[in-house]
């Protein structure tokens, strides 16, 4: 196996060190009957160009192993990638490190994911990111979880119920355990959060709202800000399209105390929902409660700028059962390749694209309001929105599929048992206006 | 000395991003406007987010300049105990990037997504063969995450059964993942200590171990290289108050094939993909850290599950049981892809010499060192052994400073300062991917290094000296931290 190196007379030479007769024997320290004597069932060892026919093979019983066009987001975005991005993440002295424990050999990642902090906090205008997390949804969980320890009161959190869906469903998994509860915040028929209900409820810790929302409608945050204010509880904002941001006011010039969000879209592959980027990010105040790693810059025994992991007493190696958090691993590769493509994009580049998807998908609507669809909101949203369907669609969208390569809408009722026939669409940069025109010349009825 | 991998070279200085950037530069290719322009209405509308503006090349540069101050597994040696710093195969890496899997949206619906669920359930069934469990669960996206799965399968466990407990056994050798997550699952940690040989003793489990202890939380082999033997009776005396046992799989690459943990009294199971089955660290992730659960369990495992239909493969989320949703979509596919891969390319032998030449080369390093640094446990160990200081300790030279050294040598170092029940610990982790070349020149230079600490100490205090930086102010950083440019 070209993986191990070891020739039989290593082999031999190094059982003369250990002291041992076979290699059998180095096993000889545990006790018989707690060694197996079932196989692995596994099958046989392939070759390189036989694994590569295999996993070509299964490859391509996906849609995606076609040029499809992708009209559906809902936390996972088809943007373009520019080529530098995957040529310059798979250097292997990013790919093939640890975590940084060692600063002098590893300022690469060390000043590479400080800069992602710092990017980060300029798109979301908040005081601090930390290193990353897996995605938004075990982010959003986190932020709950600070709510919650600093309140000491409360026993519940306010999610609102145009939160991802599954985002809503970790946040569940992560704090009934601990002793505490999710509430819904409901909706109004404009698509957006009613900021209406916060006031009645009670024994809540914090609120958490998406947008632009699940439904695409972008929230008024600064409702939201002055209902949690009333309360004096935490506000937290999630996001599942960053890419939004280069368009939209930012969470922190809400007042947002805490944000989570899924930086998949920047520059990161669809990868069949994982990974992506977990974002988290909160106001100074917070420092100290955040959950995971940080970066900090620092100076060397010559007095050169470095970098290091900082604020480690929070943390799980340090604190054992008092931590902010259990996370260990993060999304650190992912928080480079975000960097990357930020710094790729720019001021000037993630202004434009942003223009771009919303425009696409203002002209997507548009086209489908002419083939018979209805538009469902009238608020406004960045690059996703909600649709009702002519009747029939359902059957349309799967020859869409397989027929036109074209993923068209991501019907809603599976989230939303009322929304029968409503479907949400995405168009991002990476859609032509041909590629719409075709699309609605197919769904003509 | 000539043998040393480590020398000076040529690397550049590089600015942060925002000191490059030049009013007006773009490193991306606009797209073309075909559609026309839509306002947004103004009240939504805000500044521009100021990140630097930099040409493609000055963005190539910044971040070739910034991968050359890093070291790598590629680079040279990583004997990182506990974090198995093993060779990540390039094949791994195509297979991850082909179009169908890359290009895959996961709500593209089932029927468009059977290459993706087929791999995710076999990879199911691999890891359950090789654990010897009934189930696995993929969802956990990183190893402490799977710890939380455990738990919380754990958790609805007891509260299925109508009485909740209050408290978990944890060994001192454990890593700090284990209390933290056990926390999030409101469970008090019960530290005990291990015993002489560094190992548990059945004795101190049994002290302490009651009906309101919800279970025990194993790592096995622990993280002083040695084999729990006691396992088996530990898992009896837990398993008789109505306890479950938690298995840490982090160190299963060194005992793939020769036990599988569902056999001998683990009732649940994580694993780090990115460990033992040689996907890359990424710097810090990401990872994956499927659970592997018995048949008594497997109805609490979180959603989505995978099931076989004949010959079509659907994600199942009907489960009253579960603990419930921990991402999401499916996990870490991307990662899944290069286990998957490495699994298939290395067969049920290739795996099982995997953990024979990771436990050779552990216990060559420890024999060849032992007289060197001081052993405390000195027995048979598994893939990793540790040492600690105190033969340095009369020239006043400790464990970072003979870390900080090995730098200059061309050697990532091993963990330092754990596990915490070894005073000054020197974790070696040689995995089973380096040759018994880097391994001898590895001894050679912690040997040269420790004639160094006797002959000239204050040359170690200072090391390293080839880095691009030296020691940093860690203080500092923290009592007055700067998190952003």
């Amino acid at each position: 196996m070209r993986y191990l190196p070891h020739t039989k007379e290593d082999i031999k030479s190094m059982l003369a060190v250990t002291g041992h007769s076979s290699v059998d024997d180095l096993f000889e320290c545990i006790p018989e009957q707690l060694r197996t004597k079932q196989g692995m069932e596994l099958p046989e060892a392939l070759s390189e160009w036989d694994l590569d026919a295999h996993m070509e093979a299964l490859a391509s019983q996906n849609i995606a192993c076609k040029d499809y066009k992708c009209f559906i987001g809902a936390g996972n975005y088809d943007h373009f990638i520019p080529a530098i991005i995957p040529y310059l993440i798979s250097r292997s002295e990013f790919c093939t490190a640890y975590t940084p424990y060692q600063p002098e050999v590893s300022q690469g990642t060390l000043q590479g994911i400080y800069e992602f902090q710092t990017m980060i906090t300029e798109l979301l205008g908040m005081d601090i990111a930390t290193a990353s997390h897996y995605d938004c949804g075990t982010a959003l969980a986190e932020t709950a979880l600070i709510a919650l320890r600093k309140h000491r009161k409360a026993n519940k959190i306010a999610i609102s119920a145009l939160v991802h869906p599954s985002h809503r469903q970790i946040v569940e998994t992560y704090i009934i355990p601990a002793g505490y509860q999710m509430v819904e915040i409901p909706y109004t028929k404009e698509g957006l959060t009613d900021v209406s209900a916060i006031d009645g409820m009670d024994d809540i810790a914090g609120i958490a709202v998406q947008s632009p929302n699940f439904l695409g409608n972008i929230e008024d945050l600064s409702s939201f800000r002055a209902a949690a204010d009333k309360k004096k509880i935490m506000f937290t904002v999630s996001f599942t399209e960053a890419l939004a941001y280069g368009l939209l006011k930012n969470p922190g010039s809400f007042g947002a105390d805490l944000v989570a969000g899924e930086g998949q879209s920047l520059g990161i592959a669809k990868t069949f929902g994982g990974p992506g980027l977990g974002l988290l990010a909160g106001t100074k105040k917070l420092m100290r409660n955040l959950p995971g790693r940080l970066i900090g810059k620092t100076k060397d025994t010559n007095g050169d700028n470095g970098y290091v992991l900082t604020l480690a007493t929070r943390e799980q190696h340090i604190r054992r059962e008092k931590a902010s958090s259990n996370i260990c691993s993060n999304n650190g590769l992912n928080a480079m390749t975000a960097a990357i493509y930020l710094a790729t994009v720019g001021k000037i580049g993630i202004r434009e694209i942003a223009q771009q998807n919303h425009d696409k998908a203002f002209y997507l609507k548009s086209c489908l309001e002419k083939s018979e669809f209805t538009p469902v909101y009238d608020s406004s949203f960045f690059n996703e929105f909600v649709m009702k369907a002519p009747e029939g669609f359902a059957a349309k969208r799967n020859e869409l599929i397989k027929e036109n390569c074209m993923l068209a809408g991501l019907s809603l009722e599976q989230f939303y048992p009322d929304f029968k026939d409503h479907y949400l669409f995405c168009a991002t940069e990476k859609v032509s206006k041909e590629d719409i025109d075709q699309l609605t010349k197919e769904v003509q009825p | 000395m000539s043998n040393r991998p480590g020398t000076s070279g040529l690397i550049f200085k590089e600015p942060q991003l925002w000191d490059k950037s030049s009013e007006g530069r773009c490193a991306v290719s606009i797209p073309r406007t075909d559609v026309e322009r839509s306002e947004l209405d103004k009240k939504y509308v805000g500044d521009a987010p100021d990140l630097p503006q930099l040409s493609e090349l000055d963005v190539v540069r910044h971040y070739t300049r910034l991968s050359q101050w890093n070291f790598g597994v590629d680079s040279g040696m990583y004997p990182l105990g506990s974090c198995t710093m093993k060779y990540n195969p390039k094949t791994n890496e195509v297979q991850a990037a082909r179009q169908g899997f890359a290009g895959a949206h996961p709500l593209s619906g089932e029927e468009f997504s059977q290459g993706a669920l087929k791999l995710m359930y076999y990879l199911e069934k691999y890891l359950a063969t090789i654990t010897g469990f009934d189930a696995v669960s993929l969802q956990p996206a990183a190893g402490a995450h799977g710890e939380l799965a455990g738990m919380l399968v754990i958790h609805a466990y007891h509260a299925k059964k109508g009485k909740q407990r209050s408290k978990i056994i944890i060994p001192d050798t454990a890593h700090g993942t284990n209390p933290a997550s056990a926390t999030l699952c409101g469970y008090q940690s019960i530290n005990i200590k291990s015993g002489e040989k560094g190992i548990l003793e059945p004795e101190a489990v049994a002290a302490v171990m009651d009906e309101e202890t919800a279970g025990i939380m194993i790592t096995n082999p622990n993280t002083l290289g040695l084999f729990e033997d006691n396992l088996k009776e530990i898992a009896g005396i837990v398993h008789e108050k109505g306890g479950l046992v938690y298995g840490d799989g982090a160190n299963m690459n060194a005992i793939m094939g020769v036990v599988k943990p569902g056999e001998i009294g683990v009732d649940v199971l994580h694993l780090n993909l990115h460990k033992t089955f040689a996907t890359p660290h990424g710097g810090g992730g990401p990872g994956s850290g499927p659970i592997a659960v018995t048949k008594e369990l497997e109805p609490f495992l979180p959603i989505p599950r995978i099931e076989q239909e004949i010959d079509t493969y659907k994600l199942v989320t009907d489960c009253p049981d579960t603990v419930g949703r921990l991402h999401t979509f499916y996990g870490h596919f991307g990662v899944m892809i290069k286990a998957y891969s490495y699994i298939l390319s290395m067969g049920a032998k290739g795996l099982k010499d995997v953990s024979t030449y990771a436990v050779l080369n552990a216990n060559y390093v420890k024999e060849s060192l032992k007289d060197t640094m001081n052993l405390p446990y000195d027995q048979p160990c598994m893939h990793e052994c540790v040492f600690n200081d105190e033969n340095q300790r009369e020239f006043h030279i400790t464990t970072m400073d003979m870390a900080k050294r090995l730098l200059d040598y061309g050697f990532h170092p091993p963990t330092v300062y754990f596990p915490l029940v070894v005073d000054g610990a020197f974790m070696v982790e040689p995995t089973e991917t380096e040759s018994k070349e880097y391994i001898d020149q590895f001894i050679d230079a912690v040997k040269a290094i420790s004639k160094e600490a006797e002959t000239d100490p204050d040359k170690l205090k200072k090391a390293p000296y080839l880095t691009k930086v030296t020691r940093l102010d860690e203080v500092t950083a923290a009592r007055k931290p700067c998190l952003r440019g």
